[in-house]
Parts: C-alpha cells; sequence; structure tokens
C-alpha cells in the first residue's frame, strides 16, 4: 500500500535542511506522497529507509519482461479490477506451444512467427513460443532462434532447463515451473541466468509460500500458474489473486500464467482469461481461426475505457482516385473507417473517403450523439477542399444516415447526394452498380 | 501461511425471474427456466455461488431469414422454413429458450399462428421479438401476448421509443418484457423506472444493454454490464434485473462471420472463425454478467452451454 505523507515523514532524516528544495521535511514527504517530486531529491535518506520507501511505491502487480533477441512480452503493473475504473495496461502474451521433439518444429515455429493479422489499422501478431522440453532443448531453442526473435517459455525439468538455457544466453526467457519438490534449484536456475520463474502449487496459500521461499533466494521475476482444472475454478483464483495483489499483498503480487491449451475448449478458456487477469497465456497450436478472434478480444479489452480508438479526419485517397472518382463520407472511428476502408481497397476500386471528425464515434452513435450531421459532413468537404479534387461533386453517405440527404443537399447545393448501402460490406457491389 | 481472502459484501442483488409458465400456472411449458437471485459478481464462488445458471437461448425466424450469414442456413437446412420444427430441434440440441423473432412481412393472424405453432412444437419458455418498427410492433405483439394468455412469453424488444403498448400487452396478459437501451447505464435505469412506473412487478422486466460484436463494441457492452450489475449489488433497484443479450445477432452481423471469399487468409478457416466469433463474444458477455445469450449457431450452443456448466462449478 502506498505510505501517506505523514509515514514517509516519519522515514525521512527530519533536519529540515532544505536541501531538496522544500523549507521542511514534511513539506517534501508531502510531495514524495502526491508523487510529485523524486526521493532522490533528498541526499540524507538511509539506505534502509530507501528500501521501505522503495516497496511501498512499487506497483502491486510486479511488472514481468521476458526478452527474446530485440523482441519483448510484458505483464503486470496493473492496478484495478475492472477496466471500467480506469484501464487495463499490458496486455496479455499469447505464446504458441511447441514440442522440443517434434520433427516439423521449424515449419510450425515460421508459420507462426510470420503470423500477422491487420485489426483497425494495428498489426498484431503472436508473442511467443512455449517450448516443451521433451527431448534436447538446447537444439530446439536452437531451431527457433535461427527463425523467431520472439520470447520463449521453457517448460521441463531443471537439468533440461539448464541445458536449454545454454541456448538462449542474453534473453528473459520464463522456466516452468517451480513446485514446492523442486524449487530450490529452479530458483537457482533462475537466478544464475537470470530467467523469469513460473511458479505453481495446487492452493493459492501453498503459491504464497513458495513464491516467498523462491524471493527469499533471490529472484524478482515470478509468475503464477494457478491450476485450476475448470473455467470456475481458474476464475475464482484468478479473481482472488487479483484482489490479494491489489491490496498490496506482496507474496502474490505476480502476473499469471494460463494454460487455456489444456482445457475443454481452448477458445472459451482463452477468452476467459484475457478478460479475467490472465498476463501470459499459452495456447495449443497455431490455428488463424482462433487466434484472429482472440487478439482482437484482448485489443478490445485492454482499449482505454476514456478513448476510442479514432483516425485523424482528413480526406483519404484509396486505390488512386481520380477527379471523377466517387467520395464516400464516413466517421472517425477506427472501427467504422478500417470496415469502409477495407471494403473499398480489397475491391480494387479507387475512391475518395472523407473521414470527418465525429469524436471517434461510430456512424449511427455519432448520428444520434448529433456528431455526425448535415453541418458537420459539409464543413468536413468544405474544409478538406474536396470540390478541388474532383470534377464530379458525387458524395455517398452511408445506408445508414439516409435521412441526411435532404439536409445535406442544402448544406451542399452544387453537389449529387446519394445514399449508400447500409453495411460497408456491400460497398463495392454498390460502387460497382449504382455508381457507374 | 494462512490467507485471508478479501471478499465484497453486498447489500442488494439480482432479481429472480421466471420465464414461461406450467400447466398449474396457466401455461402449457413442460419446463420454465429461473434466472438472477446473484449476490455477487460473476461466478465468485467464494463470495457466493449463483443460485441459477444462465441460460441459452435460440434465435428463430418467423420466415426464412434473407440476411444471415450461408453458414447459418446451412446448418439449419431446411429447417429455416418451417418455424416449428426449427424451434423443436433448437430445444433438441439444448436451448433452454427460443427466442421467436417476427418479420414486417408477418400479418397480426400469421404472428399468432406462428408462435401457437412454436408453443406446441416446443416444451421450453418463449421469446417473441417483433420486427423493430414501433407500429408493426405493436400490430403483432399485441394479438400475440392475447393469444398466448398466461405462458409468460417474453414480448421484446421494448425501446423508449415503443415501450407502452408492449408493456400494456404484457402486463394484462401475464407475460414479461425485454427492455432495451444503448449500451448505458442510466439509459437502462431510465427505461426500467418508465416501465415499472406503468404498472409492471419488476420480476417481469428483463434488461437488456445492448452489446456490439468481437471486435465491434464488445469492450462498452462489457463495462456497461459489468457496471450495471456492481450498481444491481449496490442496491440500485432499476438496475436489479437479470440481463439478456443477443451475441449471436451481433457476431453473425460481422463481416468475419458473413463471408467466406475475398478475406484476409490470417483470418483462417470461416467456419471455425464465425463459430468462434460467436462463442468468445458470449462468453465474453457472461463474464460481465449476462443471464440469458441468445445465439444462432448449432455448435456455439454446444459450447456455451459447456463452458456454462463448468462456470457454475469451483
Ligand atoms: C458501440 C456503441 C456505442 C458506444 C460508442 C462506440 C463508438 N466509439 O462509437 C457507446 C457506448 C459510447 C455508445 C453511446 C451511445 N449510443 Co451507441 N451504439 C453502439 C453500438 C453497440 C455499436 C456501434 C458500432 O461500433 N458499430 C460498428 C461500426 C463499424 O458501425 P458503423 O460506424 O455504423 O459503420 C458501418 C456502416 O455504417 C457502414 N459505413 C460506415 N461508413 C460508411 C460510409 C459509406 C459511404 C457507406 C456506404 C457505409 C458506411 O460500414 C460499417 C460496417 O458495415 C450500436 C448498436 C449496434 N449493435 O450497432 C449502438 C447505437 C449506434 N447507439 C445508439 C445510441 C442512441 C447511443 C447514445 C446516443 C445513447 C445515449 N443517449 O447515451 C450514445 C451516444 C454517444 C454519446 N452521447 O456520447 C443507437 C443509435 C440509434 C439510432 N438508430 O439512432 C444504436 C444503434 C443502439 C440502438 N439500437 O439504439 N454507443
Ligand atoms: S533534503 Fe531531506 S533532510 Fe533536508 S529537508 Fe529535504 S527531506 Fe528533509
Amino acid at each position: 500500500m502506498a505510505l501517506t505523507g505523514i509515514q514517509i515523514y516519519k522515514l525521512l532524516p527530519q533536519t529540515n535542511c532544505k536541501e531538496c528544495g522544500f523549507p521542511t521535511c514534511l513539506a517534501f514527504a508531502m510531495k514524495l506522497a502526491a508523487k510529485q517530486v523524486e526521493l532522490s531529491a533528498c541526499p540524507y535518506v538511509s539506505e534502509e529507509s530507501k528500501k521501505q520507501l522503495a516497496e511501498s511505491s512499487a506497483p502491486p502487480i510486479r511488472l514481468v519482461t521476458l526478452k527474446g533477441v530485440d523482441v519483448e512480452a510484458k505483464a503486470g503493473n496493473e492496478i484495478c479490477l475492472y477496466r471500467h475504473e480506469k484501464t487495463f495496461y499490458h496486455k496479455p502474451g499469447l505464446f504458441i506451444r511447441v514440442r522440443a521433439s517434434d520433427p516439423d518444429l521449424a515449419k510450425k515455429v515460421a508459420a507462426a512467427d510470420a503470423y500477422k493479422v491487420n485489426y483497425v489499422g494495428i498489426e498484431l501478431t503472436i508473442d511467443g513460443f512455449a517450448v516443451v522440453a521433451d527431448s534436447d532443448l538446447a537444439t530446439a531453442i536452437q531451431t527457433i532462434r535461427s527463425i523467431s526473435k520472439r520470447p520463449l517459455i521453457l517448460i521441463g525439468d531443471p537439468a533440461a532447463l539448464q541445458a536449454g538455457l545454454a541456448a538462449c544466453r542474453g534473453e528473459t526467457p520464463l522456466l516452468y515451473a517451480a513446485d514446492a519438490s523442486n524449487a530450490d534449484p529452479m530458483a537457482e536456475l533462475a537466478k544464475s541466468h537470470p530467467a523469469a520463474l513460473a511458479v505453481k502449487a495446487e492452493s493459492l496459500e501453498a503459491l504464497a509460500d513458495l513464491t516467498q521461499r523462491i524471493q527469499a533466494k533471490g529472484v524478482q521475476d515470478m509468475v503464477l500458474d494457478l491450476d485450476g482444472n475448470t473455467l470456475g475454478e481458474w476464475l475464482v483464483r484468478s479473481t482472488q489473486v487479483r484482489r490479494l495483489a491489489l491490496k498490496n499483498f506482496r507474496p502474490l503480487g505476480y502476473p499469471v500464467l494460463a494454460f487455456p491449451c489444456d482445457a475443454k475448449d481452448e477458445a472459451i478458456a482463452a477468452a476467459q482469461a484475457i478478460a479475467k487477469y490472465a498476463g501470459f497465456i499459452v495456447l495449443n497450436e497455431f490455428k488463424p481461426e482462433l487466434l484472429y478472434p482472440l487478439l482482437v478480444l484482448r485489443e478490445n479489452i485492454y482499449t482505454d475505457p476514456q478513448k476510442p480508438i479514432q483516425v485523424q479526419p482528413g480526406l483519404y485517397e484509396i486505390n488512386q482516385p481520380k477527379p471523377d472518382s466517387p467520395v464516400l463520407v464516413t466517421t472517425n472511428f477506427s472501427i467504422t473507417y478500417f470496415s469502409v476502408a477495407n471494403e473499398v481497397e480489397g475491391s480494387g476500386l479507387p475512391a475518395w473517403l472523407v473521414v470527418t471528425d465525429a469524436e471517434g464515434m461510430s456512424v449511427l452513435t455519432a448520428w444520434a450523439a448529433g456528431k455526425f450531421d448535415a453541418e458537420r459532413i459539409a464543413k468536413a468537404v468544405k474544409t478538406f477542399n474536396v470540390a478541388s479534387k474532383v470534377t464530379r461533386k458525387r458524395l455517398v453517405i452511408p445506408g445508414h444516415v439516409a435521412v441526411l440527404s435532404g439536409e445535406l443537399e442544402a448544406e451542399l447545393p452544387d453537389w449529387e447526394i446519394r445514399v449508400g448501402p447500409r453495411e460497408a460490406v456491400d460497398l463495392p457491389a454498390f460502387m460497382k452498380q449504382a455508381l457507374n | 501461511m494462512p490467507l485471508e481472502i478479501p471478499k465484497d459484501k453486498w447489500p442488494g442483488s439480482v432479481r429472480t425471474v421466471t420465464l414461461g409458465a406450467a400447466a398449474a400456472e396457466g401455461g402449457t411449458r413442460t419446463k420454465t427456466v429461473t434466472i438472477g437471485g446473484q449476490t455477487a459478481m460473476p461466478y465468485l464462488h467464494f463470495e457466493a455461488s449463483p443460485p441459477h445458471p444462465p441460460a441459452v437461448a435460440v434465435e428463430i425466424k418467423s420466415r426464412p431469414p434473407e440476411d444471415w450469414s450461408p453458414l447459418l442456413l446451412e446448418a439449419w437446412g431446411e429447417l429455416v422454413n418451417d418455424p416449428a420444427a426449427w424451434a423443436k430441434k433448437a430445444e433438441e440440441i439444448g436451448a433452454d429458450l427460443i427466442v421467436l423473432a417476427l418479420t414486417l412481412a408477418d400479418r397480426p393472424e400469421e404472428a399468432v399462428n406462428v408462435v401457437q405453432s412454436v408453443l406446441r412444437a416446443t416444451g421450453v419458455p418463449l421469446i417473441v421479438w417483433g420486427p423493430g418498427q414501433a407500429e408493426k410492433d405493436n400490430e403483432l405483439l399485441v394479438p400475440v401476448a392475447e393469444a398466448a394468455k398466461g405462458e409468460r412469453l417474453v414480448l421484446g424488444i421494448c425501446e423508449d421509443k415503443n415501450y407502452r403498448t408492449i408493456v400494456a400487452a404484457a402486463m394484462a396478459n401475464g407475460h414479461l418484457v425485454q427492455a432495451r437501451t444503448p449500451m448505458d447505464v442510466n439509459l437502462s435505469k431510465q427505461l426500467n423506472i418508465l416501465i415499472s412506473d406503468m404498472g409492471m412487478p419488476k420480476d417481469r422486466i428483463i434488461m437488456d444493454p445492448t452489446t456490439g460484436a468481437l471486435g465491434y463494441g464488445i469492450e462498452y457492452g462489457y463495462s456497461v454490464m459489468e457496471r450495471l450489475r456492481l450498481a444491481a449489488l449496490q442496491g440500485d433497484a432499476m438496475t436489479q434485473s437479470p440481463m439478456i443479450v443477443t451475441p449471436g445477432f451481433e457476431a453473425w452481423k460481422t463481416k468475419e462471420a458473413k463471408v467466406g471469399s475475398g478475406v484476409p487468409e490470417a483470418w483462417g478457416d470461416w467456419k471455425e472463425r464465425s463459430v468462434n466469433w460467436e462463442t468468445i463474444t458470449a462468453i465474453t458477455l457472461l463474464e460481465s454478467g449476462a443471464d440469458i445469450v441468445v445465439l444462432r449457431y448449432p455448435e456455439s450452443v454446444a459450447r456455451v452451454k459447456q463452458a456454462i456448466q463448468e462456470l457454475m462449478t469451483a
């Protein structure tokens, strides 16, 4: 728990020497509590106080960074239980499970590593691989490293992992997993490499004991495996860990690792893990039809609720439009803009796209909120000088706001206003048939 | 070390609502469905297990759907031409409820007939939606309400512009209503107030907070539902109705589910992607408090039912 000004004051020298730039130690303490100054401004804090202050200002869930070769996956540093309270910060990493013994390892890694999918202009990829050490791990890692730079989760017993670690020097993989039986050698491995360490126990009590034991051995970066068998059990544990962590219960203040790959329905377990607090997620295999919806869900849940994802208003050119190409109008909500832009682009048909400033709202939402009306559309057409680019003044509005056409004709008297289809999917056909 | 798990103690709870009436209560249902009654956030068994599982409804239409994905049409086949047989099949594959969506083309007597034939063909409770145009909704739902008096149907969809006639018809004939507002906590409360002010008993209102599909605004629906549920548990009577959402309708509207060709290769196999789209939308909304999810694809029904079973045990 963050300390109050008074608690901080008790840890300061209390000499009021003013070197920090404040008249008293108390005044400095108050500023520290409000996080408006750095502790280093006071040259006289004791080592002991520094340690206590650092601990109290540490985030409730430790930020754990896994490193591959120049590629990282981070989890932790979350501060709330419900996304509307603030936002969720670090999107859980999606890792694909592969086996060291798999003769097709290189092929599978290559396919997953190359995977890219575009969602509202954001390029989404997987985050790394979870390698099961069911045969020589070092060889498998070398194979993977000849293809992919992404971070690794290494799954095996201490001896197997030790051999594997030699093949990923300079990286921070996640070792899986320390339990009551092997905590000491695992901690030793994690500390000497150094690597992050997954910790596993049958109850949260046992898990808390174990993380403390491991921390005492000098390992800081840990990740928790909750070992829940059903969706309900896992949800309960994950929520309990999040709650305890947010109350600054340090022994469970670590990101959570989820294994939907072992669940009855992988898609469902992974969706739950994304919404309910996982930091790293291991999937069974590389399947685009599963990966794509999960990556999208992750974007959605981790969007800042205060700011819709938006694009810059302006005049966009699609497929090199010419002066007689049609002018389409839409809003600057990313999802809206990209549904339209992708359709038109995919069709190969040239068009001008006027993106109005609708404060990041969808067509109907903006219309209902008065942010996408004839006046605003006309203003955008004028501001972006659309008339100077085209010879044929023909403006297509979304079918959902057909009601605007009358007013728009009044606002833009020398333009021909056309009502387009309701859904963007139908735009190419409309452009081919109705716009010639 | 002994752990003290922080637990929330809420003063409020979700209202318990029963859909459908058996013969003894004046209806003809062989099964009724009770939802609600929660005293904790979704599936937090360590605080309080939900007394009733959420229900899975399957949406069917009075006439063959014109704008449905070919995958849906393929899955249901000939059944889309026969609402009664379609409903029966939906019940067989595990639907707890049937949603029958009427269309603009239906005449009042046709609407009554199709409702009665679906009731005869099935034993589960029925939700009936008008076509979504205020005047036409009233024209169809009033005679349906009268013809099915005592069945405890759910009539929908009440919105701020068209709730009066539907609520009156539901009140007069012992039915429930589905109250829809566009993803806003205050609008949900307001509509609930308007409906209860007409004299509708609160345990006959189901809230529909509206949602978007995965990739198309689900995060708004997700958070509005969490906020509504938190408000209910805090004791705000006007947010204590159970919630119904329509992941099937939303998910199958998306390009990802509707379109099989000319889409990025990175989207993967069409059918699996579509079913994942619907299933993941549904499960995410269940995690945020949905009491009824309305689905369209048979396989999604099975997957979501399996998930509910797992969520109910901890
Ligand atoms: C998400 C959402 C919200 C989010 C906002 C998200 C955002 N950033 O815009 C929130 C929760 C904030 C919200 C708020 C409100 N909402 Co709202 N919301 C929705 C919801 C669920 C989805 C909208 C969406 O994102 N669609 C996806 C995008 C991609 O669709 P789109 O922009 O329309 O684009 C498509 C087409 O229009 C077309 N298209 C787009 N551009 C172009 C251009 C051309 C040329 C062509 C041909 C086609 C085309 O292509 C796209 C894909 O097909 C809808 C209901 C629903 N399920 O559709 C209600 C909905 C739009 N909301 C509605 C309302 C009323 C509101 C509020 C006014 C409620 C209130 N009083 O508070 C507020 C207004 C906001 C405010 N005052 O600040 C109503 C609008 C009713 C109406 N018909 O007027 C809807 C329809 C819900 C309903 N059934 O009542 N909403
Ligand atoms: S520099 Fe340190 S000791 Fe001096 S007044 Fe500031 S806080 Fe106190």
